[in-house]
Order: C-alpha cells, then structure tokens, then sequence
C-alpha cells in the first residue's frame, strides 16, 4: 500500500498517470468436495470498481446465467465490456469432484482484482465465487479458499429440471443423470433470501426413487470451501 | 534488565586452547632437530540438539472424540493429497484411529502419539522432538470417530520458521479419506455412538481424499443412520498449536 501512494505521489509530481504493473498470472483451481461438480469456470481479473457479484445484493441476469444452467455467456460479455482480462472454461467442461485445472493469464495494468465463478452441481442455482480478491503486486504463490453461493434466484426444490434461467429444477449433464435420484416432491418452491448469500447446503434425501429431493444427502451435501485457488504471480 | 553471566563452556573451551598453545611452544623450543609437532586431538563431534516441539490439540466439535493424535515430522512426503487415493496407512487411521502404520512410514523422522481420545471440547498436548533438524515439516493426524471416514489434520507443514518460544495456531476442517461410504449404519463407525466396525480394507468409496460433506444424521433424513444430530460437524473442527520448546 506504501507503494502504492508512493507511486501516486510521484505521479502528481511528474504529471503522469500512476501506472499499476501487468501480471503474469499462473491460476490453479482445486475443487475440494466429494461429490460436487462444477460446470465451466470464469476466472476475470478486471477494475477493482466492476464487480461480477456482490453479497447481499439480487444478481444480475448474467449471474443468473451462471448460476442456474452454468452459462457463461452473459458474464463473458460483461467482461469483453469492460476490459477484463478472462479464461472462460479452463477445464474444457465440468471439473469433477477433487480434479484440479489451471489457466496462465496476462493482466492488463488497470485489471488489479480476480473474480472466479462456476456454478456446483447438483443444485439450483449454487456457484462457488470469489470476488474481487486483489491480486499481489509481489512475485509469489497465494492460496484463496471459496466458498459456495447461492444466486437467490431460484427455489432450491433440488429437482431434475431446467437450467435456463427463471426455470425451476437442476439442470441434469450426462455425468450427474446417473447419479441423481428421480420422483422428488421437492424440497422447497420458497425463495426467503433473494440476494447472493452463503449456500445453505443440499439437504438431499435417501432414496433414488422418491422422497423430497432427487440428490443424494451422502454424497451430495458440502460443506465450505468447497475449492482452493493458488495464484502464482510470476 | 538481564543480568549477563559469562557463557561457561566457552571459558573453558578458551582455557583448553590457551593450554594447548602453551604446550606446543614448550615442545618447540628443547630440541633443534624439529620433531614432528604433536597432532591435536580433533575435538569431539558437538553433542546432538535436541529440537522439541509441544503440540496441543483442542477438540472443537459437539460429540465427535478424537482418536489418539498422531503427530510426525519428515523431510519429505505429505500423508495426504485432497484428489488422489488414501494410503492404506491413512485409511487405518481414517476408519479405525489406529495410527500406528502412518507413524511407522519409511519418511517418518520422530513420531509421537497422543495417550487417549480427546472428547469434544478437551484438548492435550503432545511432545515431540528431534535432534539436530529445525527444518522438518509437522504432520499431525486423528479421526472423528462417530463417523465413516472423517478426519482432520495439519499436513507436512513447514517447522522452519519457528524459533524456540515461537507458538503458531490453526484451526483444521474434517477430510472425507474416501474410503467407506458414508453409510452412518450401524456397526459400521468405531466410535461410541455406534461401537462399530473400525478398518476395512473394502474400499467402497469415491477413493480419493477430499474435504468432508458432513455427517448427514438420522434426524436430517438419513433412515440407516444411527447418529443423531449431535453428532453434526462443521469446519473448522479441530484447533491446533504448536510451540517449539527448545
């Protein structure tokens, strides 16, 4: 930070803009969990004044996008808008319980922050997010651990269904279909918090064939994080 | 204020050169046909450092006992990696809390064992020590035994930086070794909710270490289980400090 105002003031001295330096990023991305998939990852780093997510408050389409059918579309625009520098899809599709995918990234000057999401499956709308974590300007291997999110746009009723947007139930890709139950009454058609907040967990049930949820409450709960980002700054 | 005492040994040791000096002088001024001067003795090897280490586990969860904690320190290896496949010696530990095997491994330098399963809300604290390696990494492992497969601990971490009076303190989440099911049943857990089964070499599991989903319990929907929801966990679950005593 002493850096920082140091370079600031002699910017305003010599008349020149402060110049934050480029990054040469090395992005490890761990999913820690047992049985949760993610569908394809956003990693972003862009301004630290744009945000892809924010606690507390609705997400955007685009989040909605990501979170409920693992779009990526939507957020990839926003990032080419506002110049972020982004890996869309670092694992080529989901990226299994415990694997691991990594991604090189050149920043830009201006782009100081990383932004990470994907959404977890099974679920409605669940992602796992970071947002905004400012990238160190040392040379250096952090390690970040995430935690997983619930979008707040979707009743978590943890049934087979849709993944569009505004559509209710999990979208269901041929890895999960065999893993799923079927026949659930559904958990829940209630939304109590619609904002991006802390995911409250699958509760899941133990039937394959009936019960109130089509997910598996040995296999498919978690608990926080639920995945390791190790940033290497070259 | 410290008051200064002048370090013994080295006066001694400095007296035991001045000597020595002392007598080569004599030896060289009696005689001109220039004997060859005496070897000095080469000094004895430096006595080993004892490098120590307590290690104090506090149990943090509502009604899991930990099984005796493991503590080792190694050079090299981890005892576990989250993505691949347990060692049979970290599945012995997972699902029955015997240690004995992983404190036994080729990479283990000093080893050390806690003297009894610490309950839910207790701790104690377990000495260890090294000689001559201030450099080891500390690897620290026990089960929680009202589950499957879950447990907890520090894994290969640095001693490095920790100078003698230096205290360091974490909190640890529960692992899934991924080696038995999470069936909950009964006789399938060693632990006194169920008085089951401990090691199983059946793996029956995904076979490969992650972080734990938590126990699901019979009251939240699990009809084989025989934990109740006493017997929920959430991380972190065990808390951690090491301080390095000489």
């Amino acid at each position: 930070m002493k850096n920082v105002r140091s370079l600031i003031a002699a910017a305003v001295i010599t008349g020149f803009a402060p110049v934050a330096s480029a990054a040469d990023l090395s992005i490890e991305v761990q999913n820690l969990t047992q049985g949760i998939y993610f569908t394809p990852i956003l990693l972003a780093a862009h301004t630290p004044d744009a945000s892809l997510f924010e606690v507390g408050e609705q997400a955007s389409m685009e989040i909605q996008m990501m979170a409920e059918g693992g779009s990526l579309e939507g957020l990839a625009a926003i990032g080419t808008s506002i110049s972020a520098d982004a890996v869309a899809n670092p694992a080529s599709g989901l990226l299994g319980p415990g694997q691991t995918t990594t991604a090189t990234m050149m920043t830009a000057d201006t782009n100081t922050v990383l932004s990470v999401v994907a959404m977890i499956l099974p679920s409605n709308d669940g992602f796992v997010g970071l947002d905004n974590w400012t990238i160190p300007t040392e040379a250096g291997t952090y390690t970040v651990y995430l935690n997983a999110y619930d979008a707040g746009t979707e009743a978590n009723d943890e049934l087979r269904g849709s993944g569009m947007p505004g559509m209710p139930g999990m979208p269901v890709p041929p890895p999960l279909d065999p893993l799923l139950g079927t026949n659930g009454s559904g958990v829940t058609t209630e939304i109590i918090n619609d904002t991006v907040h802390i995911h409250p967990g699958n509760i899941g049930d133990d039937s394959a064939t009936d019960g109130a949820s089509d997910v598996s409450n040995t296999v498919h709960r978690w608990l926080n994080p639920v995945a390791k980002v190790t940033v290497t700054v070259n | 204020m410290g008051i200064y005492i002048p370090n013994r040994q080295q006066s001694l040791r400095l007296l035991a050169i001045a000597g020595l000096v002392a007598t080569l002088t004599a030896c060289g001024s009696d005689s001109d046909d220039l004997p060859t001067p005496p070897v000095p003795p080469a000094p004895p090897p430096p006595p080993p450092v004892d490098v120590s280490y307590d290690v104090t586990v506090t149990n943090l969860t509502n009604a899991q006992p930990l099984s005796p904690v493991a503590v080792v320190l190694h050079d090299e290896g981890n005892l576990w990696t989250i993505g691949e496949s347990a060692s049979v010696a970290l599945e012995q530990m997972a699902e029955g809390g015997d240690t004995a095997e992983l404190r036994a491994l080729s990479v283990v330098l000093a080893e050390a064992s806690g003297a009894a399963p610490i309950g839910p809300g207790g701790s104690e604290t377990i000495s260890i020590t090294i000689q001559d390696n201030e450099m080891a990494n500390i690897s620290i492992t026990t089960m929680l035994v009202n589950t499957n497969d879950a447990f907890t601990g520090l894994n290969a971490w640095s001693l490095a930086d920790l100078a003698v009076g230096d205290s360091w303190t974490t909190v640890t989440r529960a692992y899934d070794a991924g080696t038995e099911a999470n069936s909950e049943a009964a006789g399938t857990m060693p632990g006194p909710a169920d008085g089951g089964e401990g090691f199983n070499a059946v793996r029956d599991d995904a076979d490969f270490v992650a972080l734990h989903p938590g126990v699901v319990t019979g009251d939240d929907g699990l009809g084989s289980s025989v934990l109740t929801v006493l017997h929920k966990i959430d991380n972190p679950v065990v808390r951690i400090t090491i301080t390095r005593t000489e």
